[in-house]
């Protein structure tokens, strides 16, 4: 607890001084919304196997409906989109507005790529009988991986916002805290998502 | 068009609803009529509903707190008489009728009363308290404030429209599934609850980067004031926990909407899961309310016991561990699950292992007090009253935490009024202590001492007399939540509780008296805070002028040590700083942003509980495409010139001597 550690704090209401705050603050919305995941997590622990005739996870696997490729592909469309943004953040340092925006369509492009082929494991899911609403364990499933979706669609209306915004306003110094905060969600869902894959999908597989 | 929406669901049979409904009807174009008469529309919008500083956005919080008290004291009213009737006969209360009282009794005391006046004090005192002249985002703070009215405009409206939960006020499963509650009564609740649990974690976050970036040059860690300290640490349990809300209440909806089996008797559905995570929640909780209060305390006891605070790093010690352990002890609320006596031990040992840091701070505030030289205000007298009420709380709360006696004392009266015990003696004595202690800071103006001191000794004496006697019929084996009994043993100590309810009557009306008289007299001699430090304060909130000046410090204070400005006092220094130049201020602008987000979400809430989905959807898209629009707004700050500072200060200043010359 030195004294210089708090001598920067102060009551100042200068532009940037507060959207510097904006990515501390939201380094705790974060820590809370991964609380939220972790309650997921925990539903889904207590409640798996609870399939009361509904298929079973291993029956659609076995029967080809569950296939591990896809879930292979929509890690590595997420991964790479994360890759991508970080690409976009190292140009946006550089002031460089264009190689900001071609990056962050990379990813917005990839993300989008993960979400179609989730929609799509889904559906093919539930066309299978395994519904959200016919057994506890698909309940957990549908609401843990997609509530994993649904902060990736909220990323995405972020990005497509910050892209226009990017478009019209540059990458000042005034952008910088906005790109970090998404920056710093797309990174964390990335995270989340492999907890997904290994708890969900390879626990599963075994 | 309308969803599942029709006449029959208003209550038009219903004598008590119609005559509460014309009650509120006849106050609220009474209100809306006195507003246009004074033509203070634009002002009321203006300056106070599209407000981001911090100061009024605190003032609304408290007032909702206290309008929801009102509602809910109701409730409780309606609940003693209904026990003290219904001894062999049924009362006047039908139960479903009875169920909504004590479900939305519960709700709208804690997650619209406490909590509303708990973020109140938040706003009032913190920036205050560092030195800052605004929270970290105040458009946020904004829209915390009407995402929690939102949710408690949603539990009012149940009354009129439709019906409220009959589940109790956490909705436990499988009750609150839609097999055993079809109505809309625990979607209100729901709604209710979501919502306004959102605002609350954007508080948190709010008021952790606040005192995290904001605090005044030199207020290092260990000179943060106390009650500073305690917002810390209930902030910290807001965002884990609050989350543990989010997920239990969001499982339940959708079991209730998309007919999933989360928590439902069929297919897998597992009730004790929602009991875990909820009490994840609901027992930090708790801690979330009294912390805050432990810190009113903390800062009022030293200014009126006219010496520094007895153990300020114990304190702040104390303060974080109850916070860490507020997180290890949930299961106490349900021993009976059937866990195991090595799970159940542990539990319980954690729980009354908090009794020891709690302890450390009642030592404290006794040890500040001895040889002090105590002045007997109105807050020290809540003060007082709060550690002997407490206490009691404190020690059948650490009964309750034995395993054994509490599968004896699960779910009985016994249980009602342990949690009162704490809840009122500590939540609310320590609140209404602070509003008494912050009142002029805030208003201007001193509130009657008399008054107050009545309203305490209503309350406390009300206080024993309501909840003695649960102890007793929760001994005798009287449960909760009961109707009506036929229990001879049980009546007469429930005609004492209800005798003890209209006693608390008094003192809310006392209360209520002290604020309508104050704000009568605000502007008279002997009423009216001119130096902005009427009780010798020891904090920086105290060093500004009452009511702080919208931008709080026209020189951002430099603190030296810890009780800042008792020691700037002691030592001759001007806090102000009155004789350097000012400067230009810049402070950020009001919004409506954050008003019709807010509302929205009660549409949105609306028209979700009675699946008019076009509505939801609709509200929806606007919530989203205001937070867009927002996102692009340019020029969201204003400057207060340094001639006009100047001016505010100056004129601070002369009114500070002309007391001081009569």
């Amino acid at each position: 607890m030195s004294e210089n550690s708090t001598m920067t704090a102060n009551g100042g209401h200068h532009e940037h001084e507060h959207e510097n705050h904006s990515v501390f603050g939201f380094w705790l919305y974060l820590m809370s919304d991964c609380v939220i995941f972790g309650c997921l997590f925990a539903s889904y622990a207590v409640l798996h196997g609870q399939f009361f005739g509904a298929p079973t996870f291993k029956e659609l696997l076995h029967a080809g409906d569950i296939e591990f490729s896809t879930v292979a592909y929509e890690t590595a469309l997420l991964l790479l989109s994360s890759l991508t943004f970080g690409f976009a953040m190292l140009s946006a340092h550089k002031g460089n507005r264009s190689g900001t925006l071609l990056w962050m369509v990379v990813s917005a492009v990839l993300g989008a790529g993960f979400l179609g082929l989730e929609i799509k494991e889904f559906m093919h899911l539930i066309s299978k009988g395994a519904t959200p609403e016919s057994c506890a364990h698909w309940s957990a499933f549908f609401t843990l991986v997609g509530t994993h979706g649904l902060h990736v669609t909220i990323g995405l209306i972020w990005m497509i916002v910050l892209m226009i915004q990017v478009a019209t306003k540059g990458v000042g110094s005034h952008m910088m805290p906005r790109l970090t905060c998404l920056s710093l969600f797309w990174h964390f869902l990335d995270i989340i998502w492999i907890c997904v894959f290994s708890f969900v999908y390879l626990l599963s597989m075994l | 068009m309308l969803g599942i929406l029709s006449l029959k669901d208003i209550p038009y049979n219903v004598p008590i609803l119609v005559g509460t409904f014309v009650g509120v009807a006849i106050i609220g174009l009474a209100v809306l009529f006195a507003i246009t008469y004074y033509g203070k529309w634009t002002v009321l919008f203006k300056n106070w509903l599209f407000s981001v500083d911090h100061k009024r956005i605190g003032i609304m919080y408290i007032v909702l707190a206290l309008v929801m008290l009102f509602r809910g004291f109701c409730d409780a009213l309606m609940m003693r008489t209904q026990q003290a009737i219904a001894f062999d006969s049924p009362g006047y209360l039908p139960p479903h009728h009875y169920d909504q009282i004590f479900t939305a009794h519960g709700t709208i005391m804690i997650f619209f009363m406490a909590m509303a006046f708990m973020q109140g004090l938040f706003n009032l005192i913190v920036p205050l308290q560092i030195g800052a002249r605004d929270v970290a985002f105040p458009f946020l703070n904004s829209l915390s404030f009407w995402l929690t009215t939102a949710g408690a405009i949603l539990v009012n409206i149940s009354l009129f429209i439709g019906e409220f939960s009959t589940a109790g006020w956490l909705a436990y499963p499988p009750v609150s599934e839609l097999q055993f509650s079809p109505g809309v009564g625990v979607d209100y609740y729901i709604w209710a609850v979501q919502i306004s649990g959102i605002g609350t974690v954007l508080t948190a976050v709010n008021f952790m980067t606040t005192m995290c970036k904001m605090r005044a040059p030199g207020m290092t860690w260990m000179r943060l004031p106390v009650f500073c300290w305690t917002v810390f640490a209930a902030c910290i349990m807001i965002y884990t926990t609050f989350p543990a809300l989010t997920v239990s209440i969001a499982e339940l909806t959708l079991d209730r909407y998309l007919g999933m089996h989360f928590f439902t008797n069929e297919l897998g559905g597992n009730v004790m899961l929602y009991l875990n995570l909820i009490w994840a929640w609901g027992h930090p909780e708790v801690y979330i309310l009294v912390i805050p209060a432990f810190g009113c305390f903390s800062e009022l006891v030293p200014v009126f016991c006219k010496k520094p605070l007895f153990g300020y790093a114990t304190m702040v010690y104390a303060t974080l561990t109850i916070t860490v352990l507020s997180l290890l002890v949930w299961v106490h609320h349900f021993f009976t699950m059937g866990a195991g006596a090595n799970v159940n031990s542990f539990f319980g040992i954690m729980t009354m292992i908090i009794a020891i840091p709690t302890g450390v701070k009642i030592f404290n505030w006794l040890f500040t007090m001895y040889r002090g030289r105590i002045e007997f205000t109105a807050p020290m007298y809540w003060t007082i009253g709060f550690m002997i009420v407490f206490v009691i709380g404190g020690m059948t709360g650490v009964m309750l935490a034995i395993p054994a006696s509490d599968f004896v004392l699960h779910n009985s009266e016994f249980l009602i009024a342990h949690f009162h015990n704490t809840i009122i003696g500590g939540v609310y004595f320590g609140y209404i202590a602070g509003m008494n202690f912050w009142a002029p800071k805030v208003t201007g103006f001193k509130m009657s001492q008399g008054l107050g001191k009545a309203a305490f000794w209503f309350w406390f004496f009300g206080f024993f007399l309501s909840f003695v006697p649960l102890y007793i019929t929760g001994f005798d084996g009287m449960v909760r939540r009961l109707n009506h009994y036929d229990n001879p043993d049980w009546h007469f100590w429930l005609i004492i509780a209800c005798v003890g309810a209209f006693c608390i009557l008094c003192g809310v009306v006392c209360q209520l008296t002290q604020i309508f008289l104050g704000i009568w007299n605000m502007d008279k001699p002997g009423h009216k805070d001119i130096t902005g430090d009427p009780w010798d304060g020891r904090t920086l909130e105290w060093s500004t002028s009452s009511p702080a000046p919208i931008y709080n410090f026209a020189h951002i204070p430099v603190v030296h040590a810890r009780d800042a400005f008792a020691y700037d006092k002691e030592h001759g220094i001007d806090t102000r700083r009155t004789s350097e130049p000012y400067q230009d201020i810049i402070m950020p602008k009001n919004t409506s942003a954050g008003f019709f987000i807010g509302m929205l979400s009660f549409v949105f809430g609306f028209a979700a509980v009675w699946h008019i989905w076009w509505l939801a959807i609709v509200a929806g898209i606007l919530m989203l495409l205001i937070v867009i629009g927002y996102s692009f707004k340019e020029d969201k700050e204003f400057v207060i010139p340094a001639a006009e500072v100047e001016r505010i200060e100056k004129e601070h200043s002369r009114n500070i001597m002309t007391q001081v010359a009569e």
